[in-house]
């Protein structure tokens, strides 16, 4: 787990731009699957045949960036977000594009720094003029944070575990997977940052019969956190509600009996601002019973995103029980008037 | 010339019936089906059913405003219809309702209003249409709750080939699709003229739901704003720079594959361009490439300085160019030049 989350979380993967990754979790799905396919939003689609029920499991492959939009004659260059990224974060990073190519961010003078927006920065490639700059980086072209993984004890800090950690935990499920009549769709959905925009063209291409989502969540675990009931290394999460979706109950239910069921360490989570691909797939077509498997993961969309490998196997248990099991969804769905 | 009269008729969103009837006229006569949905989308069908299925999209409406109240006076209330700046708005001539009765937008006189109140932009609130009648029976005699207000400009030719109006956003994208419907292409083309984009990009998601198309191509107009007070960085596009192709709106991620189309494409035929240098706001394009299991999208745009106003400038040289890119890419599509199948081989 620990080299594959390492490889993961270094890959280069922004929104819109997810391919790096995609070929990473092909390689490593390539042998366990029955087909894998992509579409014109830039999901990957791992696909396990069966004729039980039709379960779509989303996890993102994209991560934060920025974007060019402009290069200054002296060779600045000019960007905007893609995603939700601090400007005040960014400061001193070093960033990193789909070539290699690497920058390090700078800002303009600045009275105050409460002021900082993303216009006073720039990334400087090092170039000593525009010629120079656009012979390796183009209006347009989207960075990442350039960040090595760490481990810190049982902990792991590096960039983009949101979501590569649920990248991960899927491929592992999928890896682990073996005798199930249910059809699975793993799918490692592009463009969730910015709108969960893979998912919701994923979800209506498959028209799955229940929605899963592997993500990360915040933690309220450090110092002076906002208040939040979920602590890194008390196990994955099953998600009550955040921004995007209210979980179906059942689904809530059949993860939570599950867990108390094989001794599998879990948390309820209730995130108060921000949204997963639980919140596209649920709202699909006619509406898909939908629920959220997340990893506690603190510092999210910065550079040093930390996350309990513990939680992830426990995530990859839970994952994997739930999907091999069999589901009559006749008898499961729809339960709100029984 | 098309462009002047569809930019003259007005069209807020939700009531893009005078537009409809234009465009209709205009294309009905090249076009093998001609029909509309419940929303008040426009499409014309056309083309030999070979090839990808292509949708062109234009959005018909414009920003304005819509009638909610009477004074006892005869003056109107109103509030906005789409995203406008009130600070365009005190003073403009307007339309309201069928009959295009003539008022003007209102605001208590310079020399009555107090030394903080001249600091900041009169609220859409405070603003009223007067329509030059002295009692709400009179008003009501002209008018009725509910009726749109659009502002009223001519479109005047100025400079160096330019255009002043209202409007250009997004008529000059519905011009510059139906002037390229009458062309030939060997393609299944279907243009659509949307409705209610100001208003959250109401109609084009629907229009793409119905016709399900391979790819899909959306002509804006967008704002140039290299003017007095904008750094370099910040000009989004630059009127006269040529057609502005988009990588990444509010809505909207452009596809490499959708990028290196455009580009090679004008690179090939020597046509300017540039990219639009802002990430916010939405379009059509978003919409549609949300659509279904995902539509692949494009998305041009005609720079324009002072959008949302009825005294817009764009540049003739950038609609011409703009046409000729988006006539190129058709051409490279239909030539099998796009790949849309995407399977296993893209991620090798």
């Amino acid at each position: 787990m620990k080299q594959l989350l390492k490889k993961l979380s270094e890959a280069y993967g922004p929104s819109g731009r997810e391919e790096q990754v995609g070929r990473m979790i092909r390689d490593e799905l390539k042998d366990y699957v029955d087909e894998i396919y992509t579409d014109n939003t830039g999901n990957l689609y791992a696909v396990k045949k069966g004729t039980g029920a039709k379960i779509m499991v989303a996890a993102h492959m994209d991560e934060i960036g920025v974007i060019v939009t402009f290069v200054e004659e002296k060779g600045f260059l000019r960007f905007s977000n893609v995603g939700g990224v601090n400007p005040h974060i960014l400061l001193g990073q070093r960033m990193v594009f789909a070539n290699g190519t690497i920058g390090t961010i700078g800002m303009e003078k600045l009275d105050d720094i409460k002021k900082l927006t993303l216009e006073k920065l720039y990334i400087d490639i090092g170039a000593k003029d525009r010629e120079e700059a656009v012979a390796k980086v183009k209006v347009g072209d989207i960075a990442t944070y350039n960040r090595d993984v760490v481990e810190a004890g049982n902990r792991i800090i590096g960039k983009a575990m949101d979501n590569r950690a649920g990248c991960a935990v899927l491929i592992k499920a999928m890896q682990e997977l073996t005798k199930t009549d249910n059809e699975i769709y793993a799918v490692f959905t592009a463009q969730e940052e910015v709108g969960l925009r893979g998912s919701r063209t994923a979800s209506y291409r498959l028209n799955p019969d229940l929605g899963f989502a592997v993500d990360v969540t915040l933690v309220g675990d450090t110092p002076e956190a906002p208040t939040m009931d979920v602590s890194l290394g008390k196990g994955p999460t099953v998600k009550v509600k955040d921004a995007s979706v209210i979980c179906h109950p059942k689904v809530k239910e059949m993860l939570e009996s599950l867990a108390e069921k094989e001794n599998i360490p879990y948390q309820l989570e209730v995130l108060i601002a921000g949204g997963t691909d639980a919140g596209a797939i649920h709202l699909s077509r006619e509406g898909i019973p939908s629920g959220v498997i997340s990893i506690p993961c603190r510092y999210v969309h910065t550079p040093g995103e930390m996350v309990d490998l513990d939680d992830m196997a426990n995530a990859v248990r839970l994952l994997t029980l739930f999907l091999s099991q069999p589901l009559n969804m006749q008898e499961i769905f729809p339960c709100y008037l029984s | 010339m098309l462009l002047k009269r569809l930019t003259e008729a007005y069209g807020v969103s939700g009531d893009e019936g005078d537009i409809r009837d234009i465009l209709k006229e205009e294309l009905s006569g090249h076009a093998d089906e001609v029909y509309t949905d419940a929303l008040g989308n426009l499409f014309f069908r056309k083309g030999k059913g070979r090839g990808p299925k292509v949708m062109l999209a234009a959005h018909m409406d414009e920003i304005g405003l819509i009638v909610v109240g009477f004074e006892k006076s005869g003056l109107l209330r109103v509030h906005k219809v789409g995203g406008i700046d009130d600070r365009v708005l005190v003073s403009k001539p307007v339309v309201v309702g069928k009959n295009k009765v003539p008022g003007v937008i209102g605001a208590k006189a310079v020399h009555l209003q107090k030394p903080s109140e001249r600091k900041k932009a009169i609220k859409i609130e405070n603003l009223y249409i007067d329509l030059g009648v002295r009692s709400q029976d009179e008003a009501e005699k002209l008018v009725s709750l509910g009726d749109y207000v659009s502002l009223s400009a001519k479109t005047r030719e100025a400079g160096d080939n330019c255009l002043i109006g209202k409007a250009f956003d997004d008529r000059v994208g519905c011009a510059i699709l139906a002037e390229l419907f009458k062309e030939d292409f060997d393609l299944d083309i279907t243009a659509v003229f949307t409705v209610q984009e100001e208003v959250g990009l109401r109609g084009s998601g629907v229009a793409a739901y119905s016709i399900h198309p391979d790819v899909a191509i959306v002509v804006e107009s967008t704002s140039a704003s290299d003017v007095v007070g904008t750094k370099d960085a910040s000009h989004v596009t630059t009127l006269g720079g040529g057609p502005a192709i988009t990588l990444m709106d509010a809505s909207y991620i452009a596809p490499q594959v959708i990028i290196d189309l455009f580009v090679q494409t004008a690179e090939k035929l020597g046509i300017p361009h540039q990219f639009r240098r802002l990430t916010t706001s939405g379009t059509d394009a978003g919409k549609i490439a949300q659509t279904h299991a995902g539509i692949l999208t494009g998305l041009v745009s005609v720079p324009c300085r002072y959008i949302h106003s009825p005294a817009s400038i764009i540049n003739i040289n950038d609609v011409q160019n703009t046409s000729r890119l988006v006539k190129g890419v058709l051409n490279v599509i239909a030539e099998g030049g796009l790949t849309l199948e995407t399977t296993t081989e893209k991620i090798k």
